[in-house]
């Protein structure tokens, strides 16, 4: 990054920048700025992926910051018009990878809802448990590598050690740390493991010693202030205006989460909090992230505790697959697994859009059926699309550094915003 | 949210605004109102500003084609109101050659919605102050998610060793694109008279062969 600088003295010489920029001639000295058009990323380790930012700065001074999206851009939607309802799923997983299961929460409580049947307790309460293990996931990644690009790296290395032990539960339950393609339309995949949840109620007693140890990192520290407070301010008006969502809507004040508003699944059953910034800057943010994180630890406990017995699917066999030893001696078992892994089951025609409240914001899904057994549209609103295209109002009049800020508080993960 | 209180809004909506509604539906438990196509920005301010409705948040555009429509796109913009705890939908139809008004000058947030169902649609919004593709590559033709796209596209990217530099070939598919027909032989036949049905139709004397 440069920028053109032509000074003239008084005698009226005319002198030339780097950049081929002439003053004006006058009598008094001056000097004169030529805004700067500069390219950031698409490569950048601060961009969070594959964000290109083409800025128009004064100096160091964003002046306009035109995001150039697009460039992990697959077509999802258009694939699921090709798939089945349940071979869709699995895209779901790839699309905010850092938090795959509640992608696919809001996709299958889509086709729930069309085709009007409800999980039963148990699987609603193992996705409850997930969702938030998930928003855990999410948080310490978003709040860690957001520490990161304003300068420290501390948090990076301990939260990912975190990660690592959230990533192992994913495993234990779906077979696989990332893309777990777990939840199902009806219930979830897997019944949960013996002593899993034993093992996850052994995190939540440890993992309040490492919020600590994180706060104590952050919160109060000095450079993070400064890097923080006051950068990216969003009022609530700006903040419904363009259409935020989760915490960047609740940084700025405003007390709206799904899950308390619009309640799904058992949430309505969970005592938690909803913690609310009062700045709208981004360490507000950062501190929704944080208070998060703790209400979530208390929502997994709550899931641990009142877990109930019971089919973690729903036992129609035209929604779900029969259980494999009853394939073995049942024909119409096998019949059935046949056609639900060929020809998928048929969903009435009708159209829903089911939101959640995902880690990053508001997820939803609008799932168009004709009838068929596949979507006929799928349109997914990801919640960072909407926030990365407020990064030129959050940035205009700030130093280029605070821009990186902006894009840390918002949590942008590609593989949603280009879909 | 019940679905009289749901009934009641929309009728509420549709009394407010008047000639513009043309159908007021709520299934599944969600509220849909289909506007004229000129009216929406009156529409969109009303509900937003109007303390019945206060839809404050435009959560998105998207649009869905029908190809067999005399007007095959389907616009269609979801609300979400915080003061009264609602959502809604509200569409308009439209087709390749008619233009939108564009919905930037009542929610900010609808610039890149609308930019991303141009690039997508190829639906045209009047008066968006930046009317740019968003999501496909630059110099992109076409517009994919239309229903007679297909899904492989028709070009193909690979460096290219002698121009050193991504070239653009049109596709070309080792194996043939396989979109196997998974509708059940019983509900494709619906439609289909089959040797022998006929006695049947005659049976019930409604029709002769």
């Amino acid at each position: 990054m440069s920028m053109t600088v032509s000074t003239e003295s008084a005698t009226g010489v005319v002198s030339t920048g780097p950049n081929g920029a002439i003053s004006a001639s006058g009598p008094e000295t001056k000097t004169q700025i030529k805004p700067y058009t500069m390219n950031f990323g698409p490569q950048h380790p601060a961009a969070h992926g594959v964000l290109r930012l083409v800025m128009e700065l004064n100096g160091e001074v964003v002046e306009r910051c035109d995001p150039h999206i697009g460039l992990l851009h697959r077509g999802t939607e258009k694939l699921i018009e090709y798939k089945t309802y349940i071979q869709a799923v699995p895209y779901f997983d790839r699309l905010d990878y850092v938090s795959p299961m509640c992608m696919e929460h809001a996709y299958v409580l889509g086709i729930e809802n069309l085709l009007q049947i409800k999980a039963p307790l148990r699987a609603q309460y193992i996705r409850v448990l997930f969702s938030e293990i998930t928003r855990i996931l999410n948080h310490i990644l978003s709040i860690t590598t957001g520490a990161l690009d304003v300068g420290a790296i501390t948090p990076a290395l301990w939260g990912f050690e975190e990660r690592e032990i959230l990533m192992e539960f994913y495993e234990r339950v779906s077979g696989a740390r990332l893309h777990a393609n777990y939840f199902r339309p009806g219930g979830v995949a897997w019944d949960i493991p013996d002593g899993l949840l034993d093992d996850i109620w052994a995190f939540t007693e440890r993992f309040p010693k490492f919020m600590d140890d994180l706060e104590s990192l952050l919160t109060e520290n000095r450079i993070f202030k400064q890097r923080t407070v006051d950068i990216g301010i969003v009022t609530k008006e700006q903040a419904l205006d363009w259409a935020f969502t989760g915490p960047m809507l609740r940084g700025s004040g405003v007390a709206w989460d799904l899950r308390k508003s619009q309640p799904y699944e058992v949430y309505d059953r969970m005592e938690f909090d909803v913690p609310v910034g009062l700045t709208g800057d981004c360490w507000a943010r950062y501190l929704v992230r944080m208070e998060e994180m703790k209400q979530s630890l208390r929502i997994i406990r709550q899931c641990c505790k009142e877990m109930p017995a019971g089919p973690y699917k729903i036992e129609d066999r035209k929604v779900s697959p029969p259980p494999r030893g009853e394939m073995k001696r049942s024909m119409e078992a096998l019949i059935h697994h046949f056609k639900l892994f060929t020809e998928g089951f048929h969903v009435p025609a009708g159209e829903t859009y089911t939101a959640i409240e995902a880690p990053k914001g508001e997820f939803g899904v609008y799932l168009v059926s004709d009838g068929t057994n596949k979507p006929y549209r799928c349109k997914i609103r990801a919640p960072g699309f909407a926030h990365l295209q407020g990064l030129d109002f959050m940035s205009k009049g700030h130093m280029l550094a605070d821009a990186v800020a902006n894009i840390a508080s918002m949590d942008i993960v590609f593989g949603e915003i280009d879909r | 949210m019940s679905e009289q209180a749901l009934k009641e809004l929309g009728d509420v909506i549709a009394a407010k605004i008047g000639g513009d509604v043309l159908k007021v539906e709520v299934r599944l438990g969600e509220l849909m109102v289909t506007v004229k196509r000129p009216a929406i920005l009156a529409v969109l301010t009303a509900l937003r500003d109007d303390p019945a409705t206060r839809f404050e948040q435009l959560t998105d555009i998207t649009a869905v084609d029908y190809p067999d429509r005399a007007e095959r796109f389907e616009v269609v913009y979801q609300l979400l109101s915080y003061t009264h705890n609602r959502r809604m939908r509200v569409k308009l139809a439209t087709d390749e050659d008619t233009p939108v008004p564009s919905a930037v000058a009542v929610f900010s947030a609808a610039n890149w919605f609308e930019r991303e169902v141009w690039d997508l649609f190829g639906i045209f919004f009047e008066n968006h102050p930046d009317l740019r593709r968003i999501l496909t590559d630059y110099g992109f033709e076409g517009h994919p998610f239309r229903k007679d796209f297909p899904l492989t596209g028709y070009v193909e990217a690979r460096y290219d060793e002698d121009q050193k530099r991504v070239i653009y070939e049109p596709v070309r598919l080792t194996q043939d694109f396989r979109a196997f027909d998974f509708l059940s032989p019983w509900e494709g036949m619906t439609n289909v008279m089959l040797p022998g049905d006929e006695k049947a139709a005659l049976q019930d004397g409604s029709k002769k062969p």
